[in-house]
C-alpha cells in the first residue's frame, strides 16, 4: 500500500514559498492539457488558445487590465481580511452595494453635472461598500456570529435589491420597459485615453497605486504589522495593545470600500449605467486572486493577470475551438485546489511511503 | 390549502436537511467542509444527467450521491492528506463545483427531466387530512429521515460513533489510542459529500425535474448554518430544516395571495432568516461553545 507521509520542515521553505503559486500554475496548465485532450483536441492548441492567444494582441492586453482590475482592487482587500483572521466571502455583495450607493448622483440627480461628480460616486461607492460590509462585521465582533455565513447570505440579499431598484424605483423612463437606469451623463462615467495603443482608463491606474499603498503599508507600517499578528495569534496581539474586534471592523471596513470601488468603477466604464446583473462574479473569483497571490500586493497583482488571462482564455477557446466558456471557471477553481495544496510544500516535505515502512513507530 | 402548505414545505425542507445531516457528521469528526454547495451543485447536475440518460429517477439519486462523494475526496486529499486550510479549501470546492457543474449540464439545460415517483399505497395514501403527507411522498424524503435517525444512533449509541466524536473533539488523543484520524475523517466528510449530493440530487429530479445553472442558489450554504443552527444536534437539524422550508415557501404562497411585497424582498427572505437565526444563536455562546467540536477546521499530522 502506498500513501503520502508529511514530514514538517524545521522552518519554512523560502524556495517553497515563491516556488509554490508556479508549481500550482503548472499543474493546472497540466490539467487543462489534460482536458483539451479529452475532449478531442491537441493538448498543445487548447493550451496555447487558452493562455497564450488572447494576449498575443494589443486589444488582449487591454481586455486583460481591464478584467484584472477589479479582481486585483478586491482581492488587496480580502487579503487584509484573510491575513487577520476574517473570513470575509461577501465581496459580491459588497461590490454591488457599493456599486448602488456610488450610482446615486448621476441616476438621482442627472442635472448635477460637475467633475465633482466622479470622485463623488468613488467616495460614495467606497462608503457603501464599506457599510454593507461592517454588518457581518459587527454581527462577529457583537454577537459572535460566524462571518463566513452572514457575509455570504448578504450576497443574495445585495443582488436582489439591486434586482428590485433597477426593475422598480431607479427604472429609466426612456428604458423601453428594460430593467436598466438612465444612461449616466458624462462625468460619471470613466474614458479610455490611449496609452501607446492600449485604451485604459483611470481604474486601472488606481489598481496599480492601491497594490503599492498596501504593499508599504504591509511591509513598513505598525499598521500592517497588526493585521499580521493579530491572524496568527490574537493573544499575542492584544499584549501589545492590538484589538481584535477593532481590527474586525477596520478588515472588513477596507475590504468592503475596495469593493464597492471595484464595482461602480466596473459600472462606470463598461456599463454606463445599472442593470440587474453588473459583475460576472469578480468578488467571489477575487478570493482566488488572494490566495494565489499568497495575500501579498505584489503577488495579488501578478494572480490578478493571470486568472484574468483564464477569462479570456474561455472566450477564445469558444470562438477558436467551439468549446464551452465555462471551462474557465472550472480551471480557476482547480488552480485554487493546486495552490493550496501546493502551499503544504512550504511547511512540509511530502514523502511517498509503501509498504509498512514509516508505520513503526506506532505501530 | 394547509395540506398544499405543508406539502410544498417538505419539498423546500429536504434538501437542506439531507445536506445538513450529511455536513453535521463531517464537523463532528472535526472538519469544516465549506463546499456543501459545491457538493449539493454536482450532485443536482448528475442527478439530472443519470435520470435524463437512464430515464430512471432512482438511478440518477445513486448518481447525485456518487458526484457528491467523489468531489469531496478532492477536498479530503487536499485537506487531510495535504493539510491545506479547510476554510480555503471548502470555498474551492464551492466554485469548482459550481463551475464544473456548469460545463458538464450545458447540453442538458432546457431538457425536461422525470420526477422522481411519490410513495402510493392504496388504502393510506388516499386517507384524509394525513394520507399525502405521510405516506404520498418520494423516496429522499424519507430517507431524509431515516438519515436523522440513523445518525442520532449512531452518534450517540454506537462505538464507531464514540470514535468519530472522540476525532473531532481531541484528534491528538484519539491518534494517541490508535484510532486513524485521518481515516475517520475521510470517511466522515465522504458521508457528507454524499448526503449533499442527495439533497442536490432532489432539487434536480423532485423539487424542480430541471437543470438550471446554479440552481441550488445558496442552499449548501444555509445547510451550513443549519448544523450551528441545530448545535450538532440531528433532531434540532429536522426543526431548522423545516423552519427554513417554511420561510421559503412563504414567499410562493405571499405572492399567491396578491400580498403587494416586490417579490425581491420575498425572495430574500430565507436568506436574511439565516442571519438572524446565526445571530439568535450566537447570543447562547456557552451553549455553542459546548456543543462545537474542539477540533473543528483544525488540521493533524500523525506524529511517528
Amino acid at each position: 500500500m502506498m500513501r503520502l507521509e508529511l514530514v514538517k520542515r524545521a522552518e519554512k521553505s523560502r524556495l517553497m514559498s515563491v516556488l509554490s503559486p508556479v508549481v500550482a500554475v503548472a499543474l493546472t496548465v497540466v490539467f487543462a492539457g489534460i482536458v483539451f485532450a479529452a475532449q478531442g483536441h491537441n493538448p498543445f492548441t487548447g493550451i496555447w488558445y487558452f493562455f497564450l492567444e488572447p494576449i498575443t494582441s494589443l486589444w488582449g492586453v487591454e481586455q486583460l487590465i481591464t478584467k484584472a482590475t477589479p479582481l486585483v482592487i478586491i482581492a488587496l482587500g480580502l487579503s487584509v481580511c484573510y491575513l487577520s483572521n476574517n473570513w470575509n466571502i461577501g465581496a459580491e455583495g459588497q461590490l454591488t452595494f457599493g456599486a448602488i450607493v456610488g450610482s446615486i448622483p448621476p441616476i438621482l440627480f442627472p442635472d448635477f453635472v460637475n467633475p465633482l461628480v466622479l470622485p463623488l460616486m468613488l467616495l460614495m461607492a467606497m462608503a457603501g461598500g464599506a457599510m454593507f460590509a461592517l454588518i457581518p462585521a459587527k454581527l462577529k465582533t457583537a454577537f459572535g456570529t460566524n462571518e463566513i455565513l452572514t457575509s455570504l447570505m448578504l450576497v443574495y440579499c445585495a443582488n436582489l435589491f439591486l434586482d428590485w431598484m433597477v426593475r422598480g424605483p431607479w427604472r429609466s423612463p426612456e428604458g423601453y420597459n428594460f430593467p436598466i437606469t438612465v444612461d449616466f451623463h458624462e462625468w460619471a462615467v470613466l474614458n479610455a485615453v490611449d496609452v501607446g495603443g492600449i485604451y485604459l482608463n483611470l481604474s486601472a491606474p488606481i489598481a496599480l497605486l492601491l497594490v503599492i499603498v498596501l504593499a508599504v503599508v504591509m511591509r513598513s507600517t505598525l499598521k500592517g504589522f497588526e493585521i499580521r499578528v493579530l491572524g496568527q495569534s490574537p493573544r499575542a496581539g492584544s499584549f501589545a495593545g492590538f484589538s481584535t474586534r477593532r481590527m474586525t471592523a477596520f478588515a472588513f471596513a477596507l475590504s468592503g470600500a475596495l469593493a464597492g470601488l471595484a464595482g461602480v468603477m466596473v459600472v462606470m466604464s463598461e456599463i454606463g449605467k445599472l442593470q440587474p446583473v453588473i459583475s460576472p462574479g469578480y468578488g467571489f473569483t477575487a478570493i482566488i486572486v488572494a490566495f494565489l497571490g499568497r495575500l501579498n500586493p505584489v503577488g495579488i497583482l501578478i494572480a490578478g493577470l493571470v486568472i484574468a488571462s483564464s477569462y479570456l482564455g474561455g472566450e477564445a477557446i469558444q470562438t477558436s475551438l467551439q468549446m464551452s466558456s465555462k471551462l474557465a471557471t472550472v480551471i480557476q477553481g482547480v488552480l485554487l485546489f493546486f495552490v493550496l495544496a501546493a502551499d503544504t510544500l512550504i511547511l512540509y516535505k511530502v514523502r511517498l511511503v509503501t509498504g509498512r515502512e514509516g508505520e513503526g513507530a506506532h505501530a | 390549502m394547509l395540506e398544499a402548505i405543508i406539502l410544498t414545505i417538505i419539498t423546500a425542507a429536504t434538501p437542506l436537511l439531507l445536506a445538513a445531516i450529511g455536513e453535521l457528521v463531517a464537523e463532528k469528526s472535526g472538519v469544516l467542509n465549506l463546499g456543501v454547495e459545491g457538493m449539493m451543485v454536482m450532485g443536482a447536475v448528475a442527478g439530472f444527467a443519470v435520470t435524463v440518460s437512464t430515464g430512471s429517477p432512482l438511478m440518477g439519486v445513486v448518481g447525485g450521491a456518487v458526484a457528491g462523494v467523489l468531489v469531496s475526496l478532492i477536498f479530503a486529499f487536499v485537506t487531510l492528506t495535504l493539510v491545506a486550510n479547510q476554510v480555503a479549501s471548502g470555498l474551492a470546492l464551492t466554485l469548482f463545483g459550481l463551475g464544473l457543474s456548469g460545463l458538464l449540464g450545458e447540453s442538458f439545460v432546457g431538457q425536461p427531466g422525470i420526477k422522481l415517483a411519490s410513495l402510493d399505497i392504496p388504502g393510506l395514501t388516499t386517507l384524509p387530512v394525513v394520507g399525502k403527507i405521510v405516506f404520498g411522498q418520494d423516496i429522499l424524503v424519507y430517507l431524509s429521515f431515516a438519515a436523522v435517525f440513523g445518525v442520532a444512533w449512531f452518534l450517540n449509541r454506537t462505538r464507531a460513533g464514540l470514535i468519530l466524536r472522540a476525532v473531532g473533539d481531541n484528534h491528538a488523543s484519539a491518534h494517541a489510542l490508535g484510532y486513524s484520524v485521518i481515516g475517520v475523517r475521510y470517511l466522515a466528510v465522504m458521508f457528507g459529500g454524499a448526503m449533499a449530493g442527495l439533497g442536490g440530487a432532489y432539487m434536480s429530479i423532485a423539487y424542480t425535474p430541471l437543470w438550471v445553472e446554479n440552481m441550488t442558489a445558496g442552499r449548501g450554504w444555509i445547510a451550513l448554518a443549519l448544523v450551528v443552527f441545530a448545535s450538532w444536534m440531528p433532531w434540532r437539524a429536522v426543526i431548522g430544516a423545516y423552519l427554513f422550508g417554511a420561510v421559503t415557501v412563504l414567499q410562493f404562497h405571499a405572492q399567491a395571495l396578491g400580498i403587494g411585497f416586490p417579490p425581491q424582498f420575498l425572495s430574500m427572505l430565507p436568506y436574511l432568516a439565516t442571519v438572524i437565526v446565526l445571530v439568535a444563536i450566537s447570543g447562547n455562546r456557552r451553549a455553542t461553545l459546548f456543543n462545537t467540536p474542539s477540533s473543528l477546521g483544525k488540521s493533524f499530522v500523525p506524529d511517528r
